[in-house]
């Protein structure tokens, strides 16, 4: 299971070429809006046929502007859920799923429908029309129809990005379960650290239309050369395990053998989940500090001081449990005279975590 | 129906007659009109919009002057009909054929809008899930539009019943055969007396076309509801 692209596409003012290899799992497009991403997905649909190109799934060739090869959407089975949902206002929750089951090859069709029902919590909403739906709900429908219609390969663009937060949270853990339950590879359009940190198995960085880094969450999203959405947005991704629930609310998370609190984490002891922690929200010390509020103080090693054109610096960390970026002024990267291969203290506020940028398998 | 002598009784199933044959036999070409016109681009797409919407703004006696020529019993077309054994000239179906003509420009703007409403978003999804491009159009584009293409159908059907100077310049005034309403009122109008026939088929005129309206407007209501999942 793996997708290749190869696309070069020029518009007006701006041009996308881009050049990556897709594992299974999910793989993130990552970066800001205007980036080139969505341009992939529509060439990768059928949706859009680009100057020049090449995209493979699975040794079949999907698209080759040199040969002149480019088959329209409907040949591709290619699942496809829009950031809009594009249900069809004129037929039923049921009849919405079922709409591309009929236009799939019999022996293609695997998923069962009751299994995707029970899985995306659909069963009360199946005889009402999307005109009655939320935007969750609406999201979720379109979820089930895309998989339903027996892909090879789902696409997402910004699924999330039109929902308020609470819709978010509501819909993010379907992806996790389609990750983790499905074996069809995504490839998911976002530009929200959260949702890179919790989903991604592969992050493609996009900057310009162009290809910034591509690796696993943690490699990118702790690279402090690559930020797709700049240094307000940058955090770095953990790797930890569920050690113990406290009474007071707290969760204490395992960081290969360093302790972490958190706010309570919806996974049960010993599940391995992934936490973001933003830059912004690292506070860095010379000495272990004493007498501070802040309950994680994590021991680490200066790798590199990234500079930029305004105030304030990313500093990247080394630590037991991963790297962290931390975010602060030139003047406190000064007055701690910071320099590569100096000891320091990351202090991470337990509340600085927020409940969107924790995932892992439930 | 006593009060209807059987003159005008004929011209009354006659134009009913007239009107569905040509609504009905009219409408795949209006969709397929629309349709090119809404979302396709090619060279002569200027030119076709002109040739739909010619009739609506021709005199009428000029386009039922051209339909005599073209479909006429020595006409260019119409030879070629009688070969396969169709026949407009003077006969019921050349009424069909001219009020189909008059209507068109109606039926094809009525849809066209319809058409324009859709949101092609929706057909890429449907394109995505598996449907070509046929079946994108008979499961959720054609759904969508069923509200105007009723509108269309409706107004044609009422354009059709109304017909007058090019179906009596194509086909003649001929009791039966192409003899509608409006021709009757003309035909009883020219005769001392006639004016209580014509004043009774000005009034199923009148009926025929406030209940084609409100039709519409309850089909299109029903429609609307079920379309938008209201």
């Amino acid at each position: 299971m793996s997708l290749s692209v190869r696309l070069r596409h020029a518009f007006d003012a701006f041009s996308v070429d881009a050049a990556f290899e897709a594992p299974r799992g999910v793989t993130i497009l990552f970066g800001r809006s205007g980036s080139g991403k969505s341009t992939i997905v529509n060439a990768v649909a059928g949706l859009l046929t680009p100057d020049h190109g090449r995209i493979e799934l699975d040794g079949e060739v999907l698209l080759n502007t040199e040969a002149g090869l480019n088959p329209p959407p409907h040949r591709r089975r290619i699942g496809y859920i829009f950031q809009d949902a594009r249900l069809f206002p004129h037929l039923t929750v049921r009849r919405n799923l079922l709409y591309g089951r009929w236009f799939a090859p019999r022996a293609a069709r695997h998923e069962d429908m009751d299994r995707i029902v029970e899985m995306l919590g659909l069963g009360r909403l199946l005889g009402r029309r999307p005109g009655h739906l939320s935007g969750g709900e609406r999201q979720r429908v379109a979820i089930g129809r895309a998989l339903l219609a027996a892909p090879r390969l789902i696409l997402a663009d910004e699924p999330l990005a039109s929902l308020d937060e609470p819709r978010k949270a509501e819909i993010l853990p379907y992806f996790e379960r389609l990750r983790d339950e499905i074996s069809v590879p995504i490839l998911y359009v976002s530009h929200s650290g959260s949702e890179v940190a919790r989903l991604a198995t592969t992050v493609v960085a996009l900057e310009d239309g162009r290809v910034s880094r591509q690796g696993t969450a943690a490699e990118v999203l702790g690279d402090p050369m690559v930020m797709p959405l700049g240094v307000r947005n940058a955090g770095a991704v953990l790797e930890v395990t569920v050690a113990a629930h406290h009474p007071d609310g707290l969760s204490e998370l395992d960081a290969a053998g360093i302790p972490l609190l958190l706010p309570r984490v919806p996974y049960p002891v010993a599940a391995r989940i992934r936490i973001r922690i933003p830059a912004q929200d690292v506070i860095l010390a010379r000495e272990r500090p004493a007498g501070l509020s802040a309950l994680n103080v994590i021991p680490a090693t200066v790798e590199s001081i990234r500079e930029g054109g305004g105030p304030g610096t990313i500093v990247s960390l080394s630590t037991g449990a991963g790297r962290v970026l931390a975010r602060i002024t030139k003047r406190s990267a000064e007055m701690l005279d910071l320099s590569e291969g100096g000891a320091v203290f990351a202090i991470v506020k337990t509340l600085s975590i927020a409940p969107e940028d924790i995932g892992g398998e439930r | 129906m006593d009060w209807l002598g059987p003159e005008e009784w004929q011209a009354v199933a006659l134009s009913l007659k007239v009107a569905l044959w040509a609504t009905l036999a009219s409408l795949p070409f209006g969709i397929l009109a629309a349709y090119a016109l809404a979302r396709w681009s090619f060279p002569g797409k200027p030119l076709l919009n002109g040739l739909v919407h010619l009739p609506l703004i021709m005199p009428p006696v000029v386009t039922g002057y051209l339909l005599l020529l073209a479909f006429g019993t020595r006409g260019w077309l119409g030879g070629a009909l009688q070969e396969v054994g169709i026949v407009f000239a003077f006969r019921w179906t050349g009424a069909a054929l001219a009020a189909a003509v008059m209507a068109f420009p109606l039926m094809v703007r009525a849809i066209r809008l319809s058409l324009e409403a859709v949101d092609p978003k929706l057909e890429q999804a449907a394109a995505t899930l598996g449907a070509s491009r046929i079946w994108v159009f008979i499961t959720v584009t054609l759904p969508l539009i069923l509200p105007g293409v009723l509108a269309g159908a409706i107004l044609a059907f009422a354009k059709a019943m109304g017909e007058f100077g090019a179906t009596i310049t194509f086909v003649s005034n001929i009791p039966g055969q192409t003899q509608t309403v409006p021709s009757a009122i003309y035909a009883f109008l020219q005769v001392p007396g006639g004016e209580t026939s014509a004043l009774r088929l000005v009034a199923i005129a009148i009926v025929i076309a406030m209940a084609a309206l409100l039709a519409s407007e309850w089909i299109s209501v029903r429609v609307a509801r079920r379309v938008s999942g209201a």
